[in-house]
């Protein structure tokens, strides 16, 4: 991986993270190069949400030891909200309800303007793209399916603008076209913004509308294996994690 | 009467003092009468203005109760239909004696497109307003109205006693919006019943976001007529040491019927709120359901939730969800990712908490009434 300070959007050193007491992450060293997106496998359980959610800054995530920065800047000790606001946009797995706030009052939101206000003609083309036009004036995720979730995510991923996108399965459970729509745009925005990436899943399908050089298998708690996003999902594929558990050529350290 | 001053009549609203419009605004209560097909003003114990919008002459009749009593006598037969005179000390008290009040009639087969407003005010000091409204839907009719009932800023201590007996027939609709606007020292006492016909629709929503030192209501509606509607929905804001006990009721008592009830409280500043429901199901097959969320913003305040199902027949379907409790800090944390500070996060929540467009309301009256919960000052 391209090292040097002003070439990373994303630095992790050292870091290590508590869960209600409980060490969930151990001594992660993971540099991110800017305009790059890496993905992230692992199995159940072996910390991946919790890296990306700790990256977000998203609280009950205790940083015992290390640092992050984004883009040169130490956002260690920074709460989620200045964490959005330097740029990082979090596409959440299971993203909450909200009783009486719209999908337009969030796309608002996102933009930087207020709930209540006026889609701007950028904004309607957008929920049109992401085929959500019947959602807009119903309360946030309240009853909307698997996919219809993600592509509010993402729909709203696109109205944040992030230089950082941090997102937590963005394919699972959604069907074959949502999928194909998710991958295209979030593509398509990664390439015309020159942001970068930061996504875990569990399925390869992605990685056919993504381009993406790196990827990392995340295994109890730390960085076991980096190399590209392809030969690591086909091995995952061919011979499961424990194949990853064995690997002699695992180069945890490797930078 | 009682030694009180009788309020002046005036030909517009417009002729009124201006606190008393901006008073009467904070109620729903529009000045530019254009804009409503009629315009009911009542102040302490006076009528002040009752006049039908001339686009809207014979598709209905408005007058005072007493005015209407004299004029029909056949509206004996609706006065204390459906509530019983001795069912408390509120209905006793406007049984023996009432000031005025409403009496509303949609004509058979009307289409009133634009709202009627009335508005019960309180001006004076320690006065204690006993009104007597009847509103009449006549069959096929359709119909809005919204009611305010207000506060003058001078006025001192008070007591609104105000009973309202609605009557819905056959195929007609009524979508019936009340917006109360109250303060710390005053008591309040609606009692309401509504019986509905065949096919007949009611919906009723009710707002309250101002402090009122003490309110207590249980509107019934009685389903008398097979299909009947009613959608029940209420709004309310507890604050400034409020104590508020408010229900709604529904009884099915012919086939087909559907009901629901939907409540949103939020409470803070040692307030204290009962929010009642009840659904009975005396006829099948019948579909009714209710929902009650409370917020509490405060650890002074208490929100007590006490929903109600009773089903009497086998092929009733009725259901409820409530939940009280906080905000939810995932609800937070999930607003503020999207760049909020953790105070506009939470006020953002608040505000959809207290979102109108769960109310039965046609887009004009809705996006009217929004902005007039935006211009309140919710003390968020």
């Amino acid at each position: 991986m391209i090292s040097g300070e002003s070439m990373n959007i994303l630095e992790l050193e050292n870091l290590s993270v508590e869960v209600e007491g409980k060490r969930i992450l151990e001594d992660i060293n993971l540099h991110l190069p800017e305009k790059s997106t890496m993905l992230f496998f692992g199995p159940n359980g072996s910390g991946k949400t919790t890296l990306l959610l700790t990256i977000a800054g998203m609280p009950g995530y205790n940083i015992t030891s290390g640092s992050i920065t984004l883009n040169g800047v130490d956002i260690t000790s920074l709460d989620v909200d200045e964490r959005a606001r330097l740029g990082i946009g979090t596409g959440f797995q299971l993203p909450p309800e909200i009783t009486g706030v719209k999908l337009r009052d969030m796309i608002k939101i996102c933009a930087g303007g207020r709930p209540g206000d006026d889609l701007t003609k950028e904004e309607r083309n957008l929920i049109k793209r992401f085929k959500l036009d019947d959602f807009i004036n119903r309360d946030i995720n309240l009853g909307f399916s698997g996919g219809e979730k993600k592509r509010a995510e993402m729909l709203q991923m696109m109205a944040l603008k992030p230089k950082l996108l941090l997102l937590d399965e963005p394919d699972s459970g959604v069907d074959v076209e949502s999928l194909k729509l998710i991958g295209r745009e979030l593509q398509k925005y990664l390439k015309a913004s020159g942001a970068s990436a930061f996504i875990i899943t569990h399925h390869g399908d992605i990685l056919e509308h993504l381009d993406s050089k790196y990827a990392c298998v995340l295994m109890d708690g730390r960085i076991w294996c980096r190399g590209n996003p392809r030969e690591i999902y086909d091995t995952i594929l061919a011979r499961g994690y424990r194949e990853c558990a064995e690997c002699h050529v695992r180069h945890p350290m490797e930078d | 009467m009682m030694g009180d001053k009788e309020k002046k009549r005036v030909s517009s609203l417009t002729d009124l003092p201006h606190e008393i419009l901006e008073a009467a605004y904070k109620s729903g209560i529009e000045a530019s009468e254009d804009k409503r097909s009629a315009t009911y003003m009542y102040i302490d114990h006076s009528l002040v203005l009752s006049k039908v919008n001339e686009h809207f002459a014979g598709r209905l009749e408005l007058l005072d109760t007493k005015d209407a009593l004299d004029k029909y006598s056949w509206l004996q037969d609706y006065l204390w239909d459906i509530i019983e005179p001795d069912k408390d000390e509120v209905t006793k008290s406007v049984f023996e004696e009432f000031g005025g009040g409403y009496f509303i009639r949609i004509m058979a087969g009307a289409r009133v497109e634009f709202p009627l407003q009335s508005c019960l005010m309180i001006s004076g000091k320690k006065v204690k307003q006993k009104v007597h409204n009847i509103v009449i839907a006549e069959e096929g009719s359709e119909a809005r109205i919204i009611t305010g009932c207000s506060m003058h800023t001078k006025a001192e201590r008070g007591e609104h006693l105000g009973v309202s007996e609605f009557f819905i027939k056959k195929d007609a609709k009524l979508n019936y919006t009340m917006i109360h606007n109250w303060s710390e020292q005053m008591k309040v006492r609606p009692r309401s019943a509504t019986r509905l016909e065949e096919n007949a629709t009611f919906i009723s929503n009710y707002i309250l976001l101002s402090p009122v030192k003490d309110l207590q209501m249980y509107p019934m509606v009685y389903c008398e007529g097979v299909n009947a509607k009613t959608e029940l929905n209420s709004i309310v804001y507890a604050r400034g040491e409020s104590r508020v006990d408010i229900g709604s009721g529904v009884v099915f008592n012919a086939a087909g019927c559907r009901g629901e009830i939907v409540s949103r409280v939020m409470a803070k500043e040692n307030s204290n709120v009962k929010a009642r429901a009840i659904i009975r199901g005396n006829a099948s097959p019948a579909k009714g359901h209710l929902e009650c969320k409370g917020l509490l913003l405060d650890d002074t305040s208490v929100i007590h939730a006490i929903p109600e199902l009773v089903g009497a027949r086998k092929d009733v379907d009725l259901s409820h969800e409530a939940a009280v409790g906080k905000i939810a800090e995932k609800e937070i944390t999930y607003l503020m990712s999207r760049g909020l500070s953790r105070d506009d996060a939470t006020s953002v929540i608040v505000r959809g908490f207290l979102d109108v467009d769960i109310l039965g309301l046609p887009p004009n009256l809705q996006q009217e009434i929004s902005s007039m919960v935006d211009k309140m000052d919710l003390g968020l």
